[in-house]
């Protein structure tokens, strides 16, 4: 029975007091007493050998206390930032780890590679320092995309990496997969580009390291979804120091988007120079240097196969994928193109046999990895742009030939040819919800009325799944993964009956503060203004792997409701004792423990304060205090489902497309805070759409620049460029293995908009012959395709 | 190079040695102490650095400090009432959930604020364009759009005190 601040309601946001009045504390506004600022020296070279560094005009500029460099870390034993999950090669070996140094030692790869960091008492003072510093370049040349990694006699971006080939892996039954084939009665090919993003957080990345020499406690403030996870990567991997004299605090995080996962190079700068200068050390981004150096999303280049029986019915899918890993391996980078892609490639459908082979390349660019999505956004465009590519040439509706091919929901839990096990979801229910709020019936007429106008109209779906809830620790280590994916909390209740929940989980938007305080407090029936949620800092919450890959409630929440359990138990033994019955006969419910068939009860109130005051208490059997930590490690993954559906409408002499409608039925299990979901599914709505139609971020491909480094020259989507939207879900299929029964919604808008976008694209097009265009559908691209197979529009 | 500037800030007269090249959001942040307003990019594009100066909204991260001299500047901080409470578009944000990460939002807002003072008939087209120096990349604008629209009315038509906090 939904409360009005308990599950299911849409509880407005605690967090919203601070951010709306200027009082959030964001890593930049953090200032520290006798702090200096850092500033990094960047290569303005893709590919470099470092000959020399010459620091001796910098360190005499005003206000510098020390310019430091690859060296000076080596000399300390600084070691390189590691990569979190072991790939293997097709044969068994396994995959090319180069170094990746914090500060680069005898070489640069990409254009931002850092190479020195300039500490001085103002940011200006450090900045014009850093233009004093003289680097001996010996340029070498670029290796700006995929196609020029593996191209013949390519550069090596790494010595020791022979074709620039970091592994070489497949997944799912190749001979199965050729068999099929060779019955199809129909086969549809499709190449295609996801291009590169950069996900462009509005908050830049920051980092302030401090040491305190009295301790030796070393404290590290950063933009990061994950503390315990920085702190484990950097303290035992990079630098050396040991859990508990290491801290690290991630505050309010304007906007992560997978971006802030990552172990970054200038978190163990500042760590490291902060205990050499004996000061606090300062850095933050400016928006170029996001745009050079945070890591970037997508960049695969693929040619897939669909193999289909003469009433369209998938016999086999065949998919070869090329993924650029930049110039190092980021910490999740290898993980993405193969267990969060390739895993996926059933999509929503009973295909019986796949196979998937992932190149993955290094090149002189920034290093890539998860970008809101993570693979699922890769697998889901290829495989919608497939069927419905499919459809066209065999002349079948759109939406039937989904419906052929659809798992059906009796056959959950399903086992699909590429290692998951979907738990639920009923497909066909999604695209009956999506099709009449779409009004899918009355498309010929608004096609009719647009050509009226001159204007081209399309509509395109996505039906999606993906897997989130990052993940059963014993399967992602068997799969590579270096780390467990469990989750803490720990739930304390106060002598006056307050709650403080201690989670591993990070907000950094998602509004955490309120909707896990709704869970406690429907569960205990303690108004949620006294529920208080702590998260992103290693002092206080001791274990936690983070917020990213829709996790936090599937996994963060679950561990609290874990916790909670133990509470309740514990609970319910001193209420025995309060009620002086017998623990058996006590029935729990919305926080009042009741002696069953009495009237006689205590709440949880009067419960916490006698574990506090505990005069009346079975001390003997029962310590006092009502304080309990759990750890959550799921047992599958979650899959989140759902069907989008785009309208286009385009104007031929322009080529500028409008999303005139977008309509998404999603399914997330369990919905906790409607308002809070409802605003995922729109942000993650228009990164896919911006995936379509706006941005791409493109390298110089003779000289590795990187050509789109600000906001004049990567087209973020803004207010004008897209629509409303109308967001709809169903919660009749809960997750059958999480007791919140949540399946995650953080990135589902992502996964499927940016293909029901260009599948809408497409159909537009088709009338013009167009059967494929490539993200971004810029008009220039758009204008072109369209008179590709009409020279004579070209001259007009 | 260093001159005084001397403005007014949220109701309060202050005065500052600052060097000439001096930004008015690092001003705001660094030299004041009023770190709501943020920077978040390097060509003026973002808007999360939108403060009032002189009742109209600017990009501070586009404007020196010296520009800003005798002018009467008003940013985030000041624009709740005295007591605590808010805006009508505040208070229309939290609302309809027009924020997330937050970053943005202060520029957001006081663009809006801007936005409906100058416009008394609103509509959602216009809110789109009006808030296209203004870039969100976790809200998708949907609900932004719903806020900016309901504060607009709640401006009309309630109190619309835009006094400075302390």
């Amino acid at each position: 029975m939904a409360t009005a601040t308990g599950i299911g309601a849409s509880v407005r946001r605690r967090e919203d007091q601070r951010f709306l009045t200027g009082r959030g504390t964001y890593t930049d506004d953090i200032n520290r007493p006798h702090q200096t600022h850092a500033v990094m020296l960047r290569s303005p070279h893709a590919h470099a050998r470092i000959r020399g560094i010459d620091t001796s005009a910098a360190l005499k500029a005003p206000g510098v206390i020390a310019v430091l460099t690859g060296a000076d870390m080596a000399a300390d034993n600084v070691n390189g930032l590691p990569c979190g999950w072991l790939i293997h090669n097709k044969d068994g070996s396994p995959m090319k780890e180069p170094p990746h140094w914090p500060l680069a030692r005898d070489r640069v790869r990409y254009v931002g590679d850092q190479l020195a960091v300039v500490i001085a008492e103002t940011r200006e003072q450090a900045k014009d320092a850093a233009e004093l510093v003289e680097v001996d370049y010996e340029e070498l040349p670029p290796v700006a995309s995929i196609r020029a990694a593996l191209a013949d006699n390519a550069p090596a971006v790494h010595d020791d990496v022979p074709g620039n080939v970091c592994y070489d892996w497949h997944l799912g039954d190749k001979a199965a997969v050729d068999a099929a084939f060779a019955q199809a009665a129909h086969v549809t090919t499709i190449d295609l580009v996801n291009q590169r993003l950069v996900p462009n957080a509005m908050e830049p990345r920051a980092a302030v390291g401090e040491y305190d020499a009295a301790t030796g406690d070393h404290t590290l403030t950063t933009t990061s979804q994950n503390p315990h996870v920085i702190r484990l990567l950097m303290g035992a991997f990079v630098l050396g120091i040991p859990e508990h004299k290491l801290r690290v605090v991630a505050p309010d995080v304007g906007g992560g988007f997978g971006s802030k996962i990552f172990h970054y190079a200038e978190e163990a700068i500042v760590t490291w120079a902060a205990r050499k200068v004996g000061r606090p050390v300062k850095w933050t981004a400016e928006r170029a240097e996001s745009f050079l150096t945070d890591a970037h999303g997508r960049d695969h280049l693929t040619h897939a196969e669909l193999a289909l029986d003469k009433d369209g019915h998938f016999l086999a899918l065949r998919v070869a994928t090329q993924a650029n890993m930049g110039a190092y391996l980021s910490t999740f980078a290898t993980s993405i193109p193969t267990y969060l892609y390739a895993t996926l490639l059933a999509g929503q459908y009973k295909t019986p046999a796949i196979y998937a082979e992932v190149k993955a390349v290094f090149t002189t660019t920034a290093p890539v990895d998860a970008y809101r999505g993570a693979g699922r956004p890769e697998a889901c465009y290829l495989i919608e742009r497939l069927v419905e590519k499919a459809a066209h040439e065999m002349g079948i509706d759109k939406t039937e030939i989904r419906r052929r091919n659809f798992i059906p929901a009796d056959a959950m839990p399903y086992q699909t040819p590429v290692a998951l096990q979907y738990d639920t979801g009923d497909f066909a229910k999604n695209l009956d919800l999506a099709l009449p709020a779409v009004d899918y019936a009355g498309f010929a007429a608004r096609k009719a009325e647009s050509a009226k106008r001159g204007k081209l109209r399309g509509i395109g779906f996505a039906t999606y799944i993906e897997a989130c809830g990052i993940a059963p620790s014993n399967v992602a280590g068997a799969l590579g993964a270096r780390a467990g994916l469990y989750e803490s909390a720990e739930v304390r209740f106060h002598p006056t009956g307050s709650v403080t929940v201690f989670t591993g989980s990070h907000s950094h938007g998602q509004g955490h503060e309120t909707t896990f305080a709704q869970i406690v407090a429907e569960r205990f029936g303690v108004p949620i203004e006294n529920v208080e949620i702590v998260h992103g800092d290693t002092a206080k919450v001791p274990f936690g792997m983070g917020t990213y890959g829709s996790r936090s409630l599937a996994v963060g929440g679950s561990a609290i409701v874990k916790a909670m359990d133990k509470v309740e138990r514990k609970a319910k033994k001193i209420a025995a004792h309060l009620m002086e019955a017998a623990e058996a006969d006590i029935e729990v419910k919305d926080g009042r423990f009741t002696v069953a068939g009495t009237d006689k009860s205590v709440g949880i109130g009067d419960i916490a304060l006698a574990a506090y005051v505990p005069h009346n208490y079975p001390l003997d059997e029962l310590e006092p205090g009502l304080d309990e930590q759990a750890f959550y490690d799921p047992k599958n993954f979650t899959y989140p489902n759902g069907c989008h559906v785009c309208e286009v409408e385009i104007d031929p002499d322009t080529g500028v497309v409008k999303v005139e409608r977008f309509s998404a039925v999603d399914d997330f299990g369990r919905v906790i805070n409607p308002l809070i979901v409802e605003g995922q599914v729109h942000g993650g709505l228009v990164q896919g759409i911006g995936q379509a139609l706006y941005e791409h971020c493109v390298y110089d491909e003779d000289s590795g620049q990187l050509l789109t480094g600000s906001y004049m020259d990567y087209c973020m989507p803004r207010a004008d460029d897209v629509p409303s939207f109308e967001v709809n879900w169903h919660e009749d299929q809960p997750c059958t293995h999480n007791p919140l029964g949540v399946k995650g919604c953080g990135e589902a808008g992502t996964i499927g908009a940016a293909a029901a976008v260009m599948n809408a694209v497409v159909d537009a097009l088709s009338e013009h012959g167009v059967t494929h265009l490539d993200m971004p559908a810029t008009p220039e691209r758009v204008w072109r395709a369209i008179r590709q197979n009409r020279p004579a529009m070209a001259a007009e | 190079m260093s001159c005084t500037v001397t403005m007014t800030v949220n109701g309060k007269a202050v005065t500052r040695e600052v060097e000439e090249r001096t930004l008015l959001v690092t001003f705001l942040r660094e030299h004041l102490g009023l770190t709501g307003t943020h920077v978040g990019c390097d060509t003026s594009q973002c808007g999360a650095c939108v403060v009032h100066v002189d009742g109209r909204s600017v990009k501070s991260c586009t404007m020196l400090a010296v520009q800003a001299d005798g002018t009467s500047v008003t940013t985030i901080e000041g624009l709740a009432a005295a007591d605590g409470t808010l805006h009508p578009m505040q208070a229309a944000f939290r609302e309809h959930h027009g924020l997330q990460c937050g970053f943005c939002t202060p520029g957001m807002v006081m663009s809006a604020v801007d936005l409906a003072n100058t416009h008394p008939n609103l509509t959602e087209a216009d809110v789109r364009e009006g808030l296209e120096g203004n870039i969100c990349r976790c809200t998708g604008y949907h609900n932004i759009v719903k806020a900016v629209m309901a504060g607009a009315e709640a401006m009309k038509s309630g109190t619309t005190q835009k006094v400075a906090a302390e």
